[in-house]
């Protein structure tokens, strides 16, 4: 008792410290975490409406529903993740070599090179993709994967070439010197020894683009629809048709591969790799 | 040992962007010596290193190997190992994958490379650590991968890149003399590069010592250190005691007139190029002896000063003096200590004093790097 009464007796209210904190987080952990209760609710519920709180019949009729060889769901979730992993492909043949040269190679404009792959993003999306989309019209790209592939590399390479070039300036170059001296050539040194190095940062900057690309709506749209439907795009039509239970579940397939890829992102990428983007 | 030709460069010169790094290095190293460049920061040392190993082409000049040109060669084509300051072990391979990988490039069998490691880390010590990434070793062991990685592909020619420096000095003392005798049973040619000059003194064969980007001298390293060839070279062995005397040159006698602070002296010549002038005197505080001011002191050919003690310390072995000489101060070693305040002679023996001519008259003429300084007695 005493020994309770007196750090009391010091400041009464430290010993009430946990209220705000508690508060504080509790709000927190709601505006993160009620949103996705709601979101799984939904996917499981058959009859919602209000004024009930709570939905009034439980089933997965709507699971069956976007899982039905006709849904159209699984059309979608094929070619989103098609395209992801060709963007994710396109990407790093493109960012690793460029990465590379922006890393070791003393380039004029250096700075002006890196700010060039922002470019697709500091403009206003719709102007350029309805832009994109006359041209790929116009070329025979627009409504096929190869031509959905291409804009989200457009959009995805900032990531990965300056995720790529901050990968290869954390490695010493002595270590590839290293390799030179004891009789390998540029290209063995590269595959041996600067490849494997980078590879968590290159990792990263895949994941980063992977992610990009699954979460792309408006090139999607433009360049895509009606001939290559994406889930992005699933989500909208049936969002906006009401129909908050295929919504629902077309958000939490969005949302797994995306809490998946963070934590891989969180493994990989490391500080000193980070505290070089954009450098 | 005859100097073959075996690593030969001529006239290499290197600069980065407008400023001279190296100019004209002229050097000819045998097959199986150790040699020490030897140098202060920022003298060309590393540059000149990783010339030789061919990560720097040189703006001028050759480098030969056995009278082959190398000088624009890539470096893995060239035969050089070198370890590096920082050790460089790449960090995603083990220690028997850092050792055998230069092996495993030349295309030897699996087997093969398994018994040369096994082999490689018995000769070095590390035994049992074979499966340790360099992460989990400590600062001797990586040092120890880092030689052995070099070794392993059977250099003609180690280059050494400041490798103890990243050691304890305990652990640092008895991997020179390790590397020492590797290097002579071994056979290799070595180029090792230091800025430590009892580690050149105790390693090489003949050193190096360079400065500003060029070749200050080159010679034994009892050579350096009793005969240095200017007053750089001096000061960098250690004597950092400096006095300006005034002299004459009497047939093969250089004779020092009495100044303030010292009585007149007579040293022999001996091949110098001094001319009557003012001169610049550089000696060891060991190689001074200090006596009362009273005592007689002819001891033999050399030079007296006179001067009154500032300080006295005890470094460990003998009493370290401060002397002020006149508006001077040097630093003598005495065997019994002298009370600050005391009235001294200081005697320098004629081997032990460095006479050069004085950085006026030494800017009208430059010393030859070719001229001895050496004092005979």
């Amino acid at each position: 008792m005493t020994a309770a009464r007196n750090p009391a007796r010091r400041n009464p209210l430290a010993a009430l410290w946990w209220v705000p904190r508690g508060i504080i987080f509790g709000l927190m952990a709601f505006f993160i975490f009620g949103p996705l209760f709601n979101l799984v609710l939904w996917t499981v519920a058959e009859k919602w409406y209000f004024p009930y709180s709570l939905p009034l019949e439980y089933g997965f009729s709507s699971w069956a529903k976007v899982f039905a060889p006709r849904g159209g769901a699984m059309q979608s979730l094929t070619n989103s993740l098609v395209v992801a992993l060709l963007t994710v492909v396109v990407s790093l043949v493109l960012a690793i070599p460029a990465g590379y040269a922006l890393a070791r190679l003393k380039l004029p404009f250096r700075g002006l090179i890196l700010l060039a792959f922002l470019i697709p993003q500091a403009f206003p999306n719709l102007t350029v993709y309805v832009n994109i989309a006359r041209i790929f019209y116009e070329i025979r790209l627009n409504g096929t994967i190869p031509g959905v592939v291409l804009v989200h590399v457009s959009h995805g390479l900032v990531y990965a070439v300056w995720i790529a070039t901050a990968a290869f300036s954390a490695i010493d170059a002595e270590l590839e010197l290293a390799a030179r001296n004891i009789g390998a050539g540029a290209m063995r040194t590269f595959m041996d020894v600067t490849l494997p190095l980078a590879a968590p940062g290159l990792m990263a900057s895949a994941v980063f683009v992977f992610l990009e690309s699954l979460d792309e709506f408006t090139g999607s749209y433009f360049v895509g629809a009606p001939d290559v439907n994406m889930l992005p795009l699933l989500l909208y039509t049936t969002a906006a048709g009401g129909n908050y239970q295929i919504a629902s579940i077309t958000a939490l397939l969005l949302l797994v591969p995306s809490l998946v890829f963070m934590l891989i992102v969180e493994r990989f990428l490391k500080a000193d790799v980070l505290s070089r983007v954009g450098h | 040992m005859e100097r073959d030709g075996f690593l030969e460069l001529r006239g290499v010169a290197s600069h980065y962007g407008a400023t001279q790094v190296l100019t004209d290095i002229d050097l000819s190293i045998a097959k199986g010596e150790f040699v020490a460049l030897l140098g202060s920061s920022g003298c060309g040392k590393t540059t000149l290193l990783r010339l030789l190993a061919g990560f720097i082409s040189p703006s001028a000049g050759e480098v030969k190997v056995r009278h082959r040109d190398v000088t624009h060669l890539p470096p893995d084509k060239r035969g050089m190992a070198l370890v590096f300051q920082s050790y460089a072990l790449w960090p995603h391979m083990t220690v028997a994958q850092n050792i055998g990988y230069g092996l495993k490039l030349k295309g030897v069998a699996r087997a093969e490379i398994a018994n040369r490691v096994a082999a490689m880390q018995s000769l070095l010590g590390l035994d049992g650590l074979e499966a340790r990434k360099p992460q989990a070793l400590s600062g001797g062991q990586r040092q120890r991968v880092a030689l052995g990685r070099a070794l392993a592909v059977d250099p003609e020619i180690l280059l050494l890149d400041e490798p103890l420096s990243n050691l304890d000095a305990r652990i640092r003392l008895t991997v020179r003399h390790e590397l020492r005798a590797l290097q002579k049973r071994l056979g290799i040619t070595a180029i090792h590069v230091t800025h430590d000059r009892e580690e050149a003194m105790v390693m090489a064969d003949r050193i190096v010592i360079l400065n500003a980007g060029k070749i200050a001298q080159a010679g034994t390293p009892e050579d350096v250190y009793n005969r240095p060839a200017s007053a750089f070279v001096a000061a960098f062995m250690g004597a950092e005691n400096v006095i300006l005397l005034n002299g004459t040159l009497e047939d093969d006698d250089f004779s020092i007139a009495a100044g303030t602070a010292n009585v007149a002296g007579n040293v022999p010549l001996a091949g110098r190029p001094l001319a009557s002038g003012p001169v610049e005197a550089r000696f060891r505080p060991e190689a001074a002896r200090l006596f009362e001011a009273g005592e007689i002191a002819v001891i033999g050919p050399g030079i007296t000063f006179r001067g009154e003690v500032a300080a006295v310390s005890y470094p460990g072995g003998h009493w370290r003096h401060v002397v002020r000489l006149g508006q001077t101060e040097i630093m003598a070693d005495g065997t019994q200590a002298f009370e600050p305040g005391t009235r001294v002679g200081v005697f320098v023996p004629a081997e032990a004093l460095f006479l050069f001519k004085s950085p006026e008259a030494a800017s009208v003429s430059p010393i030859s790097r070719a001229s001895s300084g050496k004092v005979h007695a």
